[in-house]
């Protein structure tokens, strides 16, 4: 618990007044432009987007500049700033089948139609530092443009009948967690939605223990894919579909090894990760974290921390996280001064112990429970708490 | 696709809010707008919430929002309207107000070739560009032949 604390005004307004100062730096050092955050920082801007859970590159490099570079102060900010906007409505499903590819690899076959596409990434890069600032290539331009519809590696597997199939079916609305509370079970809809949200360090932790033999599901990275995706809406004045623009997506589709059950032959099932602007890493992650939590569905034993959705789904955003940790920063002095008071007294009592009556021994642990709920004024010194404790626990 | 009449103008509105704002915004400089002009709705910007498929191709959930920008104007007897991906109001307003004159049959003929085809090649070149730089990162495999 906490109290309302009056005082410190100055105080704080000094210290906001700091953080302008240290956010901003060396004035004699030109100020970052957005511009070149959005350009130079674009992985960056593409996490605060995902986990923002609103996709603005603008709003993301504004966020980004400042929270000092603090990502998870800027993904704070970005879901604090869209409540302030009114919703217009959902746009019609991302047909990634059609994504104009800038990247597309898989981890299962070396020879897809389409062929292995590299694109921008540091996978070949030595990763050692480059002290000296390269001049920027120009990228000689191939003859042939890349298809304009990608086939899906997973539709390999499909026509051989060794996937799962995965159709709209009477594609259920699902449910929007900016709108509803989250409540278990959760369906993978809303899972999904979840894990989109969620921070790429804990499902990144979360998805190498699958891998480390929690939840083990043998996975292999059959597509994954980076490029352009189009935007369409349906707006009710119109009566007609429209494309609003086009987004950066990456999207990663896993594929496990299942050995039957639920009347469901042994084949290979599906994990699936989406992100916003190059999100490689959270992708991957995402897949493999949805395809743990798909255990109860398959029949597969539950045991391990990935496949429980309570624990994940609860714990996966990092805003709601990075709040209750710190929290504690937040004034608690009744709590610690009620904790403190008892521990005065049990510690009296150890040094010196009083006769025990019968019927009150053992009583020592429960007794936290009404201390913490005496909400003490905190002015009062504590030794005076600490005689009306001991009075509190005689009578 | 669409096949109603509204097909065509379901393609400039598209382009519309695809093209670059600097480019639409330097390609309407050349149209005074009509002088009647008063916007119905303001540049507002809100949020649409992005659906995706599980699995690429399955049931649908919600991803995540993305901000839009929408605006409707009335110009010469015609009303425009204009959905934009982002926050920029400008690129809105002026989608609205091209779509209101392209729906002018008098200006039709006009926008269309100095706007609506311009922007098209742009917007075609700078993916068909992206698309075999791209490309140039496509891995060619070859077999190493051991022994003989």
């Amino acid at each position: 618990m906490y109290v309302a604390v009056k005082g410190g005004e100055q105080a704080i307004a000094r210290s906001l007044e700091l953080l302008a100062e240290a956010r901003r730096g060396n004035t004699a050092v030109p100020e970052l432009e957005l511009a070149q955050i959005r350009e130079q920082l674009r992985l960056g801007v593409a996490r605060v987007m995902q986990e923002g859970s609103l996709y603005d590159e603008d709003l993301a490099a504004l966020a980004i500049r400042q929270a000092a570079g603090d990502m998870l102060e800027a993904i704070f900010l970005l879901r604090a700033y869209r409540t302030t906007l009114p919703r217009f409505g959902y746009t019609l499903p991302l047909d990634t089948t059609a994504m104009r590819v800038r990247r597309r690899v898989s981890g299962t076959f070396k020879d897809i139609p389409g062929g292995q596409v590299l694109g921008p990434t540091y996978d070949y890069t030595q990763r050692l530092l480059e002290f000296d600032v390269a001049p920027v290539p120009h990228v000689a331009p191939a003859e042939a443009p890349l298809p304009s519809n990608m086939p899906r590696v997973l539709d390999l597997l499909d026509a051989e009948a060794l996937i799962e199939r995965i159709e709209p079916g009477n594609d259920p609305e699902p449910i929007d967690l900016t709108r509803e509370p989250l409540t278990f079970p959760a369906d993978r809809a809303t899972r999904l939605q979840n894990l989109s949200r969620g921070d790429e360090g804990f499902l990144l932790g979360m998805a190498y223990s699958t891998q480390r033999g929690y939840a083990e599901s043998h996975p292999f990275a059959g597509e994954i894919r980076m490029g352009e995706v189009d935007v369409s809406v349906c707006p009710e004045e119109l009566g007609f579909v429209i494309e609003i623009g086009a987004i950066v997506l990456t999207e990663c589709q896993m594929i496990n090894q299942f050995h039957g059950g639920n009347g469901v032959p042994p084949q290979f099932t599906r994990g699936y990760g989406l992100t916003m602007g190059e999100g490689e890493r959270k992708a991957m992650s995402m897949a493999l974290v949805d395809r743990a939590l798909r255990c109860d569905e398959l029949a597969e034993p539950n045991y391990a921390p990935a496949q429980n959705q309570e624990f994940v789904l609860s714990h996966s955003d990092s805003v709601e996280a990075s709040g209750f940790v710190q929290h504690l920063k937040l004034p608690h002095y009744v709590d610690f001064q009620a904790e403190l008071s008892l521990l005065r007294t049990l510690a009296a009592q150890h040094a010196a112990p009083p006769p025990v009556k019968q019927g009150e021994a053992g009583r020592g642990s429960p007794a936290l429970a009404p201390a913490q709920e005496c909400a003490t004024p905190p002015q009062l010194s504590p030794v005076a708490q600490g005689r009306e404790s001991i009075e509190v626990q005689g009578t | 696709m669409d096949t109603s009449p509204h097909l065509a103008r379901q393609q400039w509105m598209s382009l519309l809010a695809q093209a670059d704002p600097a480019e639409l915004a330097l390609a309407m400089d050349a149209f005074a707008p009509p002088a009647d002009m008063s916007w119905l709705r303001p540049a507002q910007t809100g949020l649409y919430m992005l659906r995706g498929r599980i699995g690429g191709t399955g049931p649908q959930f919600n991803f995540g929002e993305i901000t839009v920008t929408r605006c409707s104007v009335q110009a010469g007897g015609q009303i425009g309207h204009a959905w934009v991906r982002g926050s920029n109001t400008r690129h809105a307003e002026l989608a609205a107000l091209a779509d209101a004159m392209l729906q002018d049959a008098g200006r039709h003929a006009s926008l269309r070739l100095q706007v609506i085809e311009p922007l098209r090649r742009s917007l075609d070149r700078r993916r068909d560009d992206a698309s075999r730089k791209a490309a140039a990162s496509k891995v060619e495999f070859f077999t190493v032949v051991r022994g003989e």
